[in-house]
């Protein structure tokens, strides 16, 4: 149906033409799930752009054939392309939200597509967009119809996208990173719903992703690209338990997964012997009936409701949970940039609670506490070179000037793992790998002894993900740290933590022992977020 | 729209009351800057011949022998029965004057927004749709011209070239030329007016006169205009949702216009709400070299000659139109950004 022949691609830039695709060639079936998995910069959405030709300006295809039932989709005509688009290909894309214009009510941006492409006239477009609406399971579809996109939640607005793809029954569905961004249960209820109607209107798709548990769970067959090439193509099953490829291998490896240890995730050259951490009966953060209200728009908004739990001296908790349970603000209070509305914390048998947040940098505790946070690079300021960055704490709190500061700025870098050199570079010569090693260089610089690591991998690829997963556990047990780790990947939580709290609508709903709460969940609640996560295939026998 | 309309009202009241107190420090601050300026009324009054009993008593007439919270307070209690005082210079009262110019100088004023919201918009839009073509750099030319060569530069040189060397333009002595009569006075905006009466011949006069000036002042404010149209245009086509709208096949006229320029108007409206502001207290110069009859000349007058209610006045007036001129800017963006309505609840 579609066959993609030696396709290449690449982008005018400042510094002359940069190759995204490099001479790629895939076919797909009628009726089939193809899933495309490569990690950022592997050419993957570019691909995607390709066919629909809609790539950004500059953007140009070199070579290479696209057919797609015997039309030739390179040379087609701009009308015609238009006439495509929508109609016959259309595209689901990552974000949801921004995807959406923000300015018009979500019903008649169904209804522009459907007029465009001759479904509707002016005077059925109204109930044609409701059913498709319908379409996509969304309740009260009637209601739905006049809302604006920042009334409606991600895994809603992505069902939006959904019925604006889908409105005019395109037989082929090209889905950019549909999930990223939306939470686990959402994830899974928003890629079951495009499976069942992929299949129900029997159409073909391509799935575009970095997860290679999502590809596998949904796809038929699996591209993997890198660089710009595909590296390996074949059944989830296969690839998974022999990948041909070093690259494939290495992403198979990287992806966490139940039964797996975190040195795992590595390629096997890399996995050194796992120091185990020392975990002290003795409690280091006493968290007792901790509140947190704010005032909102329309009346007070409960962010975290009476929650106790304890972490103890080196022990490393996970709290995990959907977006908007309360993880973050329980995050911020704990590492005092927020003040709670009531409650206790007690940090070594001090109640720093009780201390304002506006004044605790001055406090001797502000060392003993700190936090990595989710986006590398946002965290960083972007004038800064990585040794600035670095010193910055020893500078302000730790008094350190001159040689002493140059050492131990050094002696941090090697600790994370970051070339000296790298150090007089600014955060956008970095890669996201290096910089979330600066930002854990300057959490640890002040030697705290409790460190919040807020999603610290969100942002990051699979293969860079397991190297700074590892990273965290070797410092772990080198310094004695006790961790609470902020996530929604509940499989990075298993390898990492030793306790996990699960959070819902500001309440702990379960917690305990990781492998206890992992296996044998107790509450609905977290046994539908390990339904939801996605289980990729077994993997090959470790060599 | 029937659901939104009471929480949109209450941020309409909201709104409107936010103003009363910008009024009333407009209002004091007017008055206290008008007594600070150097100069005595009454010495200048007086006349060249006059000796320290003729001042005093002139002084007495004005009211400015009295404690200046005294003369405050008669001040702001002339205001509230809409009474703005006695413009000395010009013997009349300081109300019906700004009556008689207000009208010329918006006329000048709105007639060039439109006609550089009318060049500047779609030349913003092609410049951001061709970002390096010919277009683009032209857009480029025309806004640096514009906010490089000052009015006054300018308004002499379409004189010299239109009035003077090729004859086509009307001598430049006001709103209108002597051969016509003025309108009957409806609105104060002659061209309106004459259109009320079907007067066609004064309308066309009073159009030519308007002309010159109103390109003169088109040129200055032509480039802020332009330059936001073009980058709003550019932040709003590179948004996802553009690319959305391109993968549904929509055609690229939805998508400019639907799309695109809807989500940059915002910006858009800030600047010319700016440009507005900026714009009427430019007219001055343009006035004084097209004598046109307007707000910004009575007031520089006024100020040389410390005509204390004739500043005040005019102060205050410009301060009433800015605020209703922020409201309307404020109630527009409800209107065009669904998401503002409920901020403001």
């Amino acid at each position: 149906m579609l066959s993609v022949q030696d396709l290449a691609v690449s982008f005018k830039t400042r510094r002359g033409d940069v190759a995204a695709v490099r001479g790629i060639s895939f076919d797909l079936a009628k009726g089939e799930i193809l899933g495309v998995v490569g990690e950022s910069g592997s050419g993957k959405s570019v691909t995607s752009y390709a066919l629909m030709r809609i790539l950004d300006a500059g953007g140009a295809i070199t070579a290479g054939d696209i057919t797609y039932s015997g039309l030739d989709l390179r040379r087609a005509a701009e009308r015609d392309m238009r006439d495509i688009r929508g109609r016959e290909i259309s595209m689901i894309f990552q974000n949801p939200r921004a995807a959406l214009n923000p300015i018009r009510k979500v019903g008649h941006q169904i209804e522009d597509v459907l007029r465009q492409h001759g479904r509707a006239t002016r005077y059925d477009a109204r109930a044609q967009a409701i059913s498709a609406l319908e379409a996509v399971r969304i309740n009260d579809a009637e209601a739905r119809y006049d809302a604006y996109p920042f009334e409606l939640s991600g895994g809603m607005c992505q069902r939006i996208v959904c019925a604006i793809a889908l409105a005019c029954d395109p037989r082929l569905l090209i889905a950019d990173e549909p999930t990223t961004g939306l939470d686990i249960t959402t994830q899974k209820a928003v890629m079951d719903l495009m499976r069942d109607l992929i299949r129900a209107r029997e159409m073909s798709s391509i799935l575009i992703t970095h997860d290679l548990g999502l590809a596998a769970q949904y796809c038929d067959r699996i591209v993997v690209m890198k660089d710009g090439v595909i590296v390996e193509q074949g059944d989830p099953v296969q690839i998974f338990a022999q990948p041909q490829h070093a690259y494939t291998r290495k992403l198979v490896d990287a992806t966490p997964r139940a039964g797996e240890s975190i040195r795992s995730l590595l390629p096997p050259e890399d996995r050194r012997d796992l120091v185990d951490h020392m975990v002290q009966d003795a409690p280091l953060l006493d968290v007792r009936n901790l509140v947190k209200t704010y005032q909102g728009k329309s009346g007070p908004v409960h962010a975290v409701r009476d929650i106790s739990f304890v972490i103890k001296q080196g022990q490393s908790v996970g709290l995990v949970g959907e977006s908007g349970c309360g993880k973050s603000t329980t995050s911020e209070i704990l590492v005092r940039l927020m003040d709670a509305t009531d409650g206790e914390i007690l940090f070594d048998g001090d109640d720093i609670a009780a201390i304002p947040a506006k004044g605790f940098a001055k406090n001797p505790r502000r060392s003993d506490i700190q936090m990595v946070f989710q986006d590398a690079t946002d965290s960083l300021n972007p004038r800064h070179t990585a040794r600035h960055t670095i010193g910055e704490p020893l500078r302000q709190l730790g008094k350190l000037k001159g040689p002493a500061l140059t050492a131990r700025i050094e002696e941090l870098a090697t600790l994370v793992g970051l070339p000296l050199p790298l150090l007089d570079r600014f955060p956008h010569q970095l890669s996201g790998g290096q910089k979330a090693r600066v930002g854990i260089a300057r959490a640890i610089a002040l030697e705290p002894r409790f460190l919040i690591l807020d999603e610290p991998t969100a942002a990051l690829d699979v293969s860079i993900q397991a190297v700074v997963l590892n990273l965290l556990v070797d410092l772990r047990a080198k310094l004695g740290m006790s961790y609470l780790f902020v996530s929604h990947d509940l499989h990075v939580v298993r390898l990492l933590c030793d306790h996990v709290i699960v959070m819902k609508d500001g309440q702990i709903i379960e917690q305990g022992p990781a492998s206890v709460v992992m296996n044998n969940p107790q509450d609905a609640y977290t046994k539908a977020l390990l339904a939801a996560a996605p289980k990729p295939p077994a993997r090959r026998q470790s060599a | 729209m029937q659901t939104h309309t009471y929480p949109r009202l209450r941020a309409v009241l909201l709104r409107v009351a936010q103003a009363i107190p910008v009024v009333i420090g407009v209002v004091i601050i007017s008055f206290l800057l008008t007594r600070a300026l150097p100069g005595d009324p009454a010495v200048f009054f007086a006349g060249a011949a006059a000796d320290e009993a003729s001042i005093a008593e002139i002084r007495v007439a004005l009211g400015l022998d009295k404690p200046l919270i005294q003369q405050f307070f008669i001040y702001v209690g002339d205001l509230l029965q809409g009474d703005l005082g006695q413009s000395i210079s010009s013997g009349q009262p300081v109300a019906s004057d700004l009556a008689n110019r207000l009208p010329a100088s918006l006329e000048l004023t709105l007639t060039a927004l439109v006609l550089s919201c009318g060049i500047a918009i779609p030349l913003g839009i092609l410049a951001a749709t061709r970002p390096g073509s010919w277009v683009d750099h032209l857009c480029r030319v025309l806004v640096t011209a514009g906010v490089s060569l000052p009015t006054f530069f300018t308004g002499i040189v379409l004189i010299y070239v239109f009035y003077y060397l090729l004859g086509i333009a009307p001598s430049p002595i006001g709103r209108l030329d002597f051969i016509y009569l003025d309108p009957d006075r409806v609105t104060g905006f002659y061209l309106i007016d004459a259109a009320l009466m079907g007067d066609w011949e004064t309308w066309i006069g009073a159009a030519k006169q308007l002309v010159l000036p109103a390109i003169t002042l088109a040129l200055f404010t032509l480039a802020p205009i332009a330059r936001m149209t073009r980058a709003a245009m550019l932040t709003a086509l590179s948004s996802d949702f553009i690319r959305t709208a391109r993968a549904a096949g929509l055609s690229n006229r939805k998508i400019l216009y639907g799309y695109a320029f809807r989500n940059a108007l915002l910006p858009v409206i800030t600047t010319l709400g700016m440009v507005f502001s900026f714009a009427l207290g430019a007219n001055v110069l343009v006035e004084k070299v097209f004598a046109w009859p307007g707000i910004g000349s009575y007031a520089v007058e006024a100020l040389v000659v410390s005509d204390y209610a004739a500043v005040q006045g005019f102060v205050l007036a410009m301060a009433l139109l800015f605020v209703a001129l922020n409201l309307a800017i404020d109630l527009l963006y409800t209107v065009i950004d669904p998401r503002i309505g409920f901020a403001a609840k």
